[in-house]
């Protein structure tokens, strides 16, 4: 089965044979894929009962923990490869994640939601509501969202925490690369973002 | 040969089977019991009030499900349901070996498995499942023989004791040992044994397994007899009556010196302790692990999980770990907690399909 192409970016940046940690790995059809088409150890981190039992179905190997509390079990450098897939606006303290997940991993891999992208600030503008789109379909009431950034702010974040970006793909609404000249304006344009984020040494 | 380079033989091993074995010989799965258990694991001998000690779990349509898997269940070498241990006989004197019966370790009981196993003409498991010491033999054979096993469950065990954990095995060993009819262990045939001591070390052992709240909520301060405490050293509160009960009723099926040999045997075991050796075999090993814990274990709590698992995921090893919420503290692996079975269950399932059983 095709994976859904925000995932197929994801995996295309991930080395053939490498240690990969999931974290929020939802129903492992990504660590499945990893695993079986490009050779990975894999684990997987998740939180729900439901991802944890899609997981065990499929045979991904899978731990139960709160990436929120940080990865204190996990030693330094034990990963090539981590990643952080539609997770990071779900999570409580997102600059703590994105810091234990380059303390573990030599790079990370990182897709996040632009709330930059011009519907959603359409629908806050003109509308005057808090916005839902295809990757962001919930009511502001019962979201797991709770940190939504926008590419910029993403951006941000990475130079305060002196990460740096090795490559980014902007996505459209479906999750595919973007093209043409909305790559111009990437937190105007983009629905999404992936990020492939390396450690910068000064 | 053990570990130890000790000779010991014959062994006889007690051992119970349930399910088919299939024709390509690939649907076996192992049952290690624990420190106190036995071979009867599952169903019963005619009485139904006398089910196996895991038969919450293996059965027709169980988390371990017979009609799929060939499950076979052994007495532990040193044990004293059947197999060789120190109150059988040593051809050599023709008297009990009591404590002449050589130290053994995790490695020999695994060894004792697979000597049976062979027997049974099966050279690959399915699965190898065991919870507290049962656990102990799963990590150890997988470590010792890697491909031997698909599935390893290793529930609310540990790669190795804490000073805690062997103080408790000290404590219950000096209970059993100071008993002034232990008679330096052989006392088989006197028409005495350290009943005393062994109880009480039963009784302490089982406070370790229940939790705090799983106590309060038994028994709490009720007293046995009425509303007025007799104030007396009687046994007066329901715990009271309820240890009692439990060490009394371990003395009709458990010999004293096999449960200085079995808390021996988990003192001593360091499971990762060679990290070149431990490297050597799992790395690249297809064996798959399901580790689970429970929440309000004290005697092998959730770190000793998480150890294991930090351990196996350093050698790549693909480990499932899961803590699981129940109050019931270590006995919890005994207990049919849903959302337990449910994950032994959904695990072994994917075992047996991948093996097309």
């Amino acid at each position: 089965m095709a994976l859904r192409p925000d995932l197929d970016v994801v995996a295309a940046m991930v080395p053939r044979g490498s240690r990969v940690l999931d974290l929020g790995c939802g129903d492992g059809v990504l660590l499945d894929h990893l695993i079986r088409q490009k050779e990975c150890a894999g684990a997987g981190v998740e939180i729900s009962d439901e991802g944890f039992h899609a997981c065990v179905a499929r045979g991904v190997p899978v731990v139960v923990a709160d990436i929120d509390q940080g990865l204190g079990d996990v030693d330094d450098d034990a990963y090539d490869v981590v990643i952080l897939s539609q997770t990071l606006q779900a999570t409580h303290r997102p600059a703590l994640v994105l810091h234990e997940m380059m303390r573990v991993g030599h790079v990370g891999i990182v897709s996040f939601p632009n709330f930059g992208y011009w519907r959603l600030r359409w629908s806050l503008a003109a509308r005057g509501r808090m916005p839902t789109s295809r990757s962001l379909p919930y009511r502001w009431y019962d979201t797991p969202n709770i940190h939504l950034c926008t590419i910029r702010d993403f951006e941000t974040l990475l130079e305060h925490e002196d990460l740096m970006t090795i490559r980014r793909v902007l996505l459209d609404e479906r999750g595919r690369p973007l093209e043409g000249a909305r790559l111009r304006r990437p937190n105007l344009l983009a629905a999404g973002a992936v990020y492939l984020v390396g450690r910068s040494f000064p | 040969m053990l570990e130890s380079g000790a000779r010991l033989g014959p062994v006889e091993v007690a051992y119970e089977t349930y399910g088919t074995l299939n024709d390509d010989r690939s649907n076996a799965v192992f049952i290690c019991h624990a420190l106190t258990g036995d071979a009867h694991a599952a169903g019963h001998h005619g009485d139904p009030d006398r089910r196996g000690w895991w038969d919450n779990l293996i059965g027709p349509g169980r988390p371990v499900d017979t009609d799929r898997f060939f499950v076979v269940c052994a007495n532990l070498l040193g044990g004293c349901q059947g197999t060789t241990g120190p109150s059988s006989e040593d051809p050599a004197t023709g008297r009990p070996y009591g404590l002449t019966f050589p130290l053994f370790t995790v490695r020999d009981l695994v060894e004792v498995h697979r000597a049976l196993l062979a027997h049974l003409g099966i050279d690959r498991l399915a699965a190898a499942i065991g919870g507290s010491l049962g656990g102990m033999q799963v990590l150890q054979w997988v470590i010792d023989h890697p491909d031997e096993i698909d599935a390893a469950l290793v529930i609310c065990s540990s790669s190795r004791l804490s000073a805690q954990n062997i103080a408790f095995s000290a404590v219950a060993r000096e209970a059993i040992m100071r008993d002034p009819d232990f008679q330096a262990g052989d006392y088989y045939g006197s028409g005495r044994g350290p009943d005393t001591g062994l109880s009480i070390a039963r009784m302490m052992a089982h406070i370790t397994y229940l939790s705090e709240e799983s106590m309060r909520e038994k028994f709490g301060r009720r007293l046995q007899h009425g509303d007025a405490p007799h104030f007396d050293f009687s046994v007066d509160f329901q715990v009271e009556s309820y240890l009692q009960h439990q060490g009394e009723s371990f003395l009709k099926r458990f010999d004293a010196n096999t449960y200085l040999y079995m808390t021996r045997v988990m003192d001593y075991f360091d499971a990762f302790a060679d990290p070149a050796e431990v490297g050597a075999h799992l790395e690249g090993t297809s064996t798959r692990f399901l580790v689970v814990s429970f929440d309000s274990d004290w005697r092998f709590d959730t770190e000793h999980s998480r150890e294991i698992v930090r351990q196996l995921q350093a050698w790549r090893v693909p480990v499932t770990f899961r803590d699981i919420e129940s109050p019931w503290g270590h006995d919890s692996f005994l207990l049919d907690i849903p959302e337990y079975h449910r994950t032994v269950e959904a695990f072994l399932a994917r075992t047996a399909d991948d093996r097309g059983i």
